[in-house]
């Protein structure tokens, strides 16, 4: 177990210098336009563009620059190019709005999906099964673009049920927090949820026909018994890791435009913001502590299942 | 496709004319209406019916059936575009690693594990505002900052993973096979078992992952644009239609949730035409179907966990 942690976290270590790298390649070498010019507007003077280059050090060697990010980043000195704000300050304020999204969104899309997939499971082939499959199909066509200005015309502007999202602090107000919150939570999970639903009911049909299962049967343990201690309790693992994986991809993904959608005052609204008005070092810090932290999240769901599944500890030698 | 005929019918112009104007009366008053990429003038979101059909879009009064059809024009090429980039360069990279295994197969699994493993829709949003930024100068390749090339070459380059891993593995089977020996014994050299041999028997997977690539560079096609980092103005696509409609919500919902709507009928007839497809072509791969639900559901947007799904 030692073995393989240590050999999962140096995975890690390299990943995150793979990420850096490319994130530092995107901004700085890649751009057929030096970046002063950028910043400096169209109409700058030479003079004007060596100075800004001179002040920033994008007139350095490469290695320089990618070694000065570096420190920028790790001692929290990232500054947005005009007006000069930390990044890491803007970043920690945007923190709770956006894990408060996340985390509901993932709670309502696990507690969901595994629900709607165990029954369309213990019924495959019935009516409720046909409908629970056409529900999460159609779920997982329908992307946050379409949702979100649905459900924000119907609830919000037409009838008002809804507030207009912005984001509550829950220490201020946690009713007007959930409020708040309700139609981005079930907008980021609807997608998971129909797709947690046909994971789940697949691996279920699967497991159903082990052995173990049949002799579940046999023993004389109750129907109910057999599904949620036999064929559930197998049937979770994947669906589990899979959620590990999911949680990170979401934060630095869909959450982003859900934010923006919504306008929930979160770390992706701040880095839309800044897409806009084209301030790359926002961005990049985003891009970079929002890689670091994924890339970590990822490193520990491994942990935790080579933990829980010996297999993937012991076969882990292969690339597959 | 219609677009440039539909463009004609309420404006009598062709596609080229970008400054057509006509007139339309709104309450009484005369006002003038522009086509799709068109000088702001006209009247502000008259709602829809009557000649132009949905009426016309934000401060800009362009005409919004004309702009729905050209936009769709543009994310269906970008879709198409980078869907067909990335399967020719994940299929060159999965025949030569599964063919020359070794130190060839090491550094591009290896690769693909690394962009695999990125948050691919954040980097891809970097790369998006960067190139929109500054334009792509790579060696010979160069992009000016306006370009729809940009957000092809963002997509392609972070979804060749989801396409070359799989098809690796089928080819690292393929070629124990007794087929590519005899070619080898017949003095084949490595391109003609690799182009010859090995590729006709990727087809039916590649064709499935093609139509489903389309979906998934359409999805993430809209996302970048719709963040601002995709499709720039003047130029539209679903995506920036999207962000245009969103500020206007509650006076026109219509254009937030017409272009949202096309999105969702576009990708949703491509997942289906793919199932179908890979249920006619490859009524087998069970792992390689979950691999590909999972990219469907979404939608490159969040990916990440696809290694997840595989060995489900």
């Amino acid at each position: 177990m030692a073995r393989f942690i240590v050999r999962r976290l140096a995975a890690m270590i390299g990943v995150l210098f793979a990420v850096s790298v490319i994130v530092f390649v995107v901004f700085m070498v890649l751009p057929k336009q030096n970046p002063a010019q950028t910043l400096a507007g169209k109409n700058a003077t030479p003079v004007l563009v060596k100075s800004i280059e001179a002040e920033w050090g994008f007139d350095d060697s490469l290695v320089v620059q990618y070694g000065t990010m570096m420190k920028k980043i790790f001692t929290g000195e990232l500054t947005s190019y005009k007006p000069r704000i930390p990044v890491d300050n803007q970043i920690k304020e945007g923190i709770p709005a956006t894990f408060s999204l996340t985390i509901g969104a993932a709670i309502i899309w696990l507690f969901f999906g595994l629900l709607l997939g165990y029954l369309s499971a213990i019924r495959a082939g019935g009516w409720l099964d046909r409908i629970l499959t056409g529900v999460s199909i159609a779920g997982i066509s329908i992307p946050v673009f379409l949702l979100a200005p649905v459900l924000l015309y119907f609830l919000t502007y037409k009838l008002e049920i809804f507030p207009n999202a912005q984001y509550v602090d829950f220490s201020e107000d946690p009713y007007e927090w959930a409020r708040h919150l309700i139609l981005p939570w079930f907008t980021l999970a609807l997608l998971s949820i129909g797709f947690y639903s046909r994971v789940l009911r697949s691996n279920m049909l699967d497991v159903m026909n082990e052995d173990y299962v049949r002799t579940a049967r046999a023993k004389g343990l109750s129907e109910r018994e057999v599904m949620t201690r036999h064929v559930l309790r197998n049937s979770l693992i994947p669906v589990i890791t899979l959620f590990g994986l999911d949680f990170g991809a979401t934060i630095a993904g869909t959450a982003i435009i859900t934010e923006v959608l919504f306008s929930l005052d979160g770390i992706g609204l701040y880095a839309a913001e800044a897409v806009r008005k084209f301030e790359l070092p926002p961005i990049m810090g985003v891009a970079l502590y929002g890689a670091f932290f994924v890339v970590f999240v990822n490193a520990l769901v491994d942990i935790a299942y080579a933990y829980l599944d010996p297999r993937v500890r012991l076969g882990e030698s292969s690339s597959e | 496709m219609a677009a440039p005929l539909w463009a004609n019918h309420v404006a009598g112009t062709g596609p080229n004319e970008e400054h057509t104007v006509d007139t339309v009366t709104v309450d009484g008053e005369e006002k003038d209406v522009v086509t799709p990429e068109g000088k702001p003038i006209g009247p502000q979101l008259f709602g829809a019916g009557g000649k132009f059909f949905l009426g016309a879009d934000s401060r800009l009064g362009r005409d919004e059936m004309v702009r729905l059809m050209y936009g769709g024009r543009t994310s269906l090429q970008i879709g198409i575009t980078a869907a067909l980039i990335a399967t020719i360069l994940a299929v060159v990279l999965a025949l030569l690693a599964g063919y020359f295994r070794g130190w060839v197969d090491g550094l591009i699994a290896r690769t693909l594990d690394v962009i695999w493993s990125l948050p691919v829709f954040l980097i891809g949003l970097s790369l998006g505002i960067a190139l929109a930024v500054g334009g792509l100068k790579l060696g010979p390749l160069e992009i000016s900052s306006g370009s729809n090339w940009n957000p092809i070459f963002v997509i392609s380059l972070f979804t060749v993973p989801y396409i070359a891993r799989p098809i690796r593995g089928q080819v690292l089977a393929l070629s124990e096979k007794e087929f590519v020996e005899a070619a080898v014994a017949q003095g084949a050299g490595p391109l003609r078992v690799m182009f010859g041999e090995i590729l006709p028997n990727l087809a039916s997977t590649i064709i499935v992952f093609f139509t489903l690539m389309i979906a998934n560079s359409m999805l993430f096609e809209a996302g970048l644009s719709f963040l601002g980092a995709g499709v720039q103005p003047p130029n539209s696509s679903w995506g920036t239609m999207i962000t245009v409609g969103v500020e206007l919500l509650n006076i026109q919902p219509l254009l937030a949730i017409l272009p949202g709507l096309m999105i969702m009928l576009t990708v949703l007839s491509l997942n289906i035409v793919g199932d179908a497809l890979r249920d006619a072509l490859d009524p087998r791969g069970k792992a390689r179907m979950d691999a590909a639900l999972e990219f469907e559901a979404h939608g490159g947007v969040a990916a990440g966990s696809q290694q997840q799904a595989a060995t489900i």
